[in-house]
């Protein structure tokens, strides 16, 4: 029971039906309550609302209030808030959760959608707990549209916009300027050598699955490899840590015998699985360039700790290595190592080198741009945030704020 | 046609529901990035039969063929075999069959864990030390201007690691504290080293997206044999 | 002169298994004779260290185990660290694993130090594990909302219900501390994405040196601190030292990241040296080419 239900002002209640003693002592004991709660040092809080939380898949309510003028934060008079949560307006309530002092609202994340649920939130401090007047209904529902990820949304419809534009543009003729990849334009020569020397080509497709996008860039790069190594009929050998990169590897490998118009050189047993366990797959790896000593070794795709063990031991059968990886913390192992190696984009961007094809080559001018906004906003987030920092602006503040959310995929709804 | 054709579809419709489903937070479309990797899980365990399979095979045609240093395929094929009936038959599990987990203490599988597999893991990490060094010497020489900064940031690093590094500018009073090579070493590696990463970061991120686009849309088909 | 050409030639070209010998006996003596050496703890080491100190007996901590053998030698150090100052603090603890070989890691880790020398310690009362899900980052955004979605049992097979300390417990975001330590995907990164900062619960924890730099975009925004590597693992058991006096007793098992730092130090200092010594013949040998 509040104090506004115990006193209720102006009009008669059930104090005028009571005997007089009786009526004394409500009246002292009211009249006491009153004093306490007036004499506490905190009050509830105030404009509770329970709503839907936007953009989610529902099954979660937000309480939100405004805090109590004595709420200071932490170690103020104030110790924290307790939320309590009730199927009915009139109870029973049940605490859900608690808040921090400071905090101003909740998720209530433990709801059932389209069913209504009604809140109070209770301050807690050293003279008691005060709940506020009963909030709600509040109803959870899923949403269809996540609007807090607009910004990723058109983040992706640039991205794919100016890939299309390059690659029609490129269709219709215009010709553009890719820079010179060492690593990609050596392939040729590296299969011409291996070939030379009557020694295989080895090709270490990485060692993660299908479902890494560079599995799939480092098998787009086997294809084209292959098709050079078809036709200068040469060994080519792909140890595989997984047995769907086997699959696809083999299906790869022979399409690419027969583009080549050499489908009886093609032998599925040189392709082939190790293991799955990352030590054990390099041992295996490193076993057969020791033995067989490959002229070329090409390693493309995810790799990790076993980098710095295949490159050191290529480099120790004197072979020509190229590497491709987007593991940024490999990549300083292979390029002390490997006689060439694709960094990061390059790697995504050689099937479309190596193909030529207009399609392929409009999307590298597309990523080409991508990173074009994405040092155009660094650069001018970094200036406008140090403008306001200096000028104490608080509009350039918003704005560089701003800039910097866009680009994050944790934008507050 | 139809190889490619439906394999094509089947990656286009995929790829555009998946990347719709990021901004639809209404089942079921909330769950399915997280549905997908599983069933992806389940294939590749399924697949995991074709590997072993193609492993006993490729072994067994050694053995078989006497083919040059056959013993060691011997070896693999026993390993494998063997370490395969122990954890399905929970061979030598104090608890029996249905009475512990195929890892409990004491089953013959966590023996093969433990005494086997664990050291022959532990022993192929170790060999990057020795990897490091040899690629170390090779690698960082002066040959120019920039290999010769390269150089002496490995110094300043490979001593900010240690406890030398410390020793040997203690001296340096705390007004220049900057100079010191531990903090020399920490500014390298929080500001110098993570901004080029960051940068690579970017570049990679976009690249995922571009080839992605590329798979979906169907541009790039290798994945599938040739174009 | 010709001599000594022939051996600067030599040197410049030296066959890597002498580099390999050196190194080996290097880490051979330095192990042999127990060598350590003093160590400084850094600011994300120590940010570490006093956040556990300053959580009251009683805290829950959430202790993932994301790694496997290949990294055991350079990770089980500072998770054998972890759970010895927990357990010092009384303060309650939850194993997890992301990684299915980390069970493995959390059930050595318990038999190691926790049953060995805390036997007071109860299952179910002071400790728990989870145990492994696949799922990845899938399985902390689940847990994150809602344990019972995906676990129903622990690790051992007995009912979430029946266990003690995970009564009123329905999510992870009433725990004090998350503390990982990790090897790679998935690991400390997702955990900071996925719980640490939706969920606002602090994280810490440990990884290779090769990921650290990786990692420290998170800190001090996302992250309590972060220990990179053998070397931080030993600043902690550094600071465990100075803290809990009963920790110098026995060096093998209170002090293995300070041994390990032994061979470590003085292989960073080899490997310095052949640097040296290849930069030296490399330009004695230019110079002569000029010459020439």
């Amino acid at each position: 029971m509040t104090l506004h239900d115990a006193v209720p002002p102006g009009r008669s209640g059930p104090l005028h039906r009571l005997p007089t003693s009786a009526a004394v002592l409500a009246l002292a004991y009211w009249t006491a309550l009153g004093v306490l709660a007036t004499a506490s040092a905190q009050s509830p809080p105030q404009s509770v609302i329970a709503r839907d939380t936007p953009s989610d898949r529902g099954e979660n309510i937000t309480v939100a209030w405004q805090l109590p003028p004595e709420d200071t934060g932490a170690g103020g008079p104030v110790l924290g808030y307790r939320i309590l949560r009730s199927l009915s307006p009139a109870g029973p309530f049940e605490a859900v959760g608690q808040a921090s002092p400071g905090a101003a609202r909740y998720n209530d994340s433990n709801v059932e959608n389209h069913r209504p649920y009604y809140y109070q939130v209770v301050t807690l401090g050293a003279g008691g707990e005060v709940p506020s007047m009963t909030s709600g209904p509040g109803i959870a529902r899923p949403q269809w549209i996540n609007t807090n990820q607009w910004n990723v949304f058109v983040i992706l419809l640039l991205l794919l916009g100016f890939n299309i534009y390059f690659i029609e543009s490129i269709k219709a003729g215009r010709k553009p300027f890719i820079r010179r990849i060492a690593g990609l334009e050596a392939v040729a020569e590296a299969v011409g050598r291996a070939t030379e020397m009557g020694r295989p080509i080895l090709f270490v497709p990485g060692i993660q699955d299908m479902n890494d996008m560079q599995t799939v860039a480092g098998l787009t790069i086997l294809g084209h490899i292959a098709r050079t190594v078809a036709e200068y009929d040469s060994r080519l050998v792909v140890p595989t840590s997984r047995a769907l990169v086997m699959t696809t590897a083999r299906e790869t490998v022979r399409e690419a015998y027969l583009a080549a118009g050499r489908p009886d050189s093609y032998n599925e047993n040189t392709i082939y699985y190790i293991s799955d366990e990352q030590f054990a797959y390099v041992a295996g790896v490193n076993g057969y360039m020791v033995r067989e000593r490959p002229a070329t070794c090409f390693y493309m795709g995810a790799f990790f700790a076993e980098s710095l063990i295949l490159a050191e031991t290529g480099n120790s059968i004197d072979a020509i290595q190229v590497a491709g990886t987007a593991q940024p913390a490999q990549l300083p192992f292979f390029v002390a190592a490997c006689d060439y190696t694709l960094i990061g984009e390059e790697f995504f961007a050689a099937s479309a080198y190596l193909s030529g094809e207009p399609k392929q080559l409009g999307s590298i001018k597309g990523q080409d741009v991508g990173k074009l906004l994405g040092v155009v906003s660094i650069v001018a987030g970094v200036l406008i945030l140090t403008a306001a920092a200096f000028g104490h602006s608080e509009t350039l503040r918003q704005v560089g704020d701003f800039l910097r959310n866009f680009w994050s995929t944790e934008l507050a709804g | 046609m139809t190889r490619r054709t439906i394999p094509l579809f089947i990656t286009a419709f995929v790829g555009f529901v998946l990347v719709i489903a990021y901004f639809i937070p209404h089942p079921p479309f909330d769950s399915l990035r997280e549905d997908f990797s599983i069933f992806f899980d389940i294939i590749a365990s399924v697949a995991f039969i074709l590997g072993a399979g193609n492993l006993i095979k490729m072994h067994g045609n050694r053995i078989s063929r006497r083919e040059e240093k056959w013993g060691y395929s011997v070896v693999t094929v026993v390993g494998f075999l063997a370490v395969l009936v122990v954890g399905l038959t929970k061979l030598g599990n104090p608890g029996g069959f249905r009475g512990s987990s195929v890892t409990a203490e004491g089953s013959w599988f966590q023996y093969a864990y433990e005494y086997v597999f664990r050291p022959c893991s532990a022993t192929m990490f170790g060999l990057l030390a020795f990897y490091v060094a040899s690629a170390s010497f090779r690698a960082f020489r002066a040959k120019n201007l920039e290999a010769t900064i390269l150089l002496l940031v490995a110094f300043i690093i490979l001593l900010g690691r240690t406890f030398v590094g410390a020793m040997l500018t203690s001296w340096i009073p705390d007004s220049l504290g900057f100079l010191r090579i531990p903090y020399l070493a920490e500014k390298i590696m929080t500001v110098l080293n993570f901004a080029g990463n960051r940068a690579i970061m970017i570049g990679i991120a976009l690249g995922i997206v571009s080839t992605s686009l590329k798979v979906i849309v169907g541009i790039d088909r290798s994945y599938l044999g040739s174009d | 002169m010709g001599r000594f050409a022939k051996l600067v030639e030599t040197v410049n070209t030296l066959d890597k298994r002498w580099i390999f010998l050196v190194v080996g006996a290097a880490v051979v003596i330095s192990t042999i004779f127990r060598l350590t050496f003093p160590e400084i703890p850094t600011p994300m080491v120590k940010a570490i260290f006093e956040k556990i100190e300053s959580l009251p007996a009683g805290s829950r901590v959430l202790l993932p185990f994301d790694y496997d053998p290949g990294s055991e030698p350079e990770l089980q150090p500072m998770a054998d660290a972890y759970v010895r100052h927990c357990a010092e603090k009384k303060l309650q603890f939850y194993f997890i694993a992301l990684w299915p070989l980390g069970q493995n890691m959390v059930d050595a880790t318990v038999s190691r130090v926790l049953n060995a020398e805390y036997p007071q310690l109860a299952y179910g009362h002071d400790y728990m594990n989870f145990g492994y899900k696949s799922g990845n980052e899938g399985v902390v955004a689940v847990i994150l909302t809602d344990i019972k979605k995906l676990y129903t049992t622990d690790a051992q097979g007995a009912n979430i219900d029946s266990i003690p300390m995970l009564a009123g417990i329905s999510n992870i975001r009433s725990f004090d501390l998350i503390l990982t330590v990790s090897a790679g995907y998935p690991g400390l990164k997702e955990w900071i994405q996925y719980a640490g900062t939706p969920g606002n619960i602090p994280v810490a924890g440990g990884c290779t040196a090769v990921q650290a730099p990786l990692l420290y975009p998170y800190y001090p925004g996302q992250m309590v601190g972060l220990m990179g590597g053998i070397k931080a693992a030993a600043e902690y058991e550094a600071l465990l030292l100075e803290a809990y006096p009963k920790f110098r007793g026995d060096k093998t098992r209170f002090q293995t990241a300070l041994t390990r730092m032994g061979p470590q130090t003085v292989t960073h200092l080899v490997i310095i040296l052949f640097i040296v010594i290849g930069n030296v013949t490399y330009q004695i040998l230019r110079r002569r080419r000029g010459q020439a």
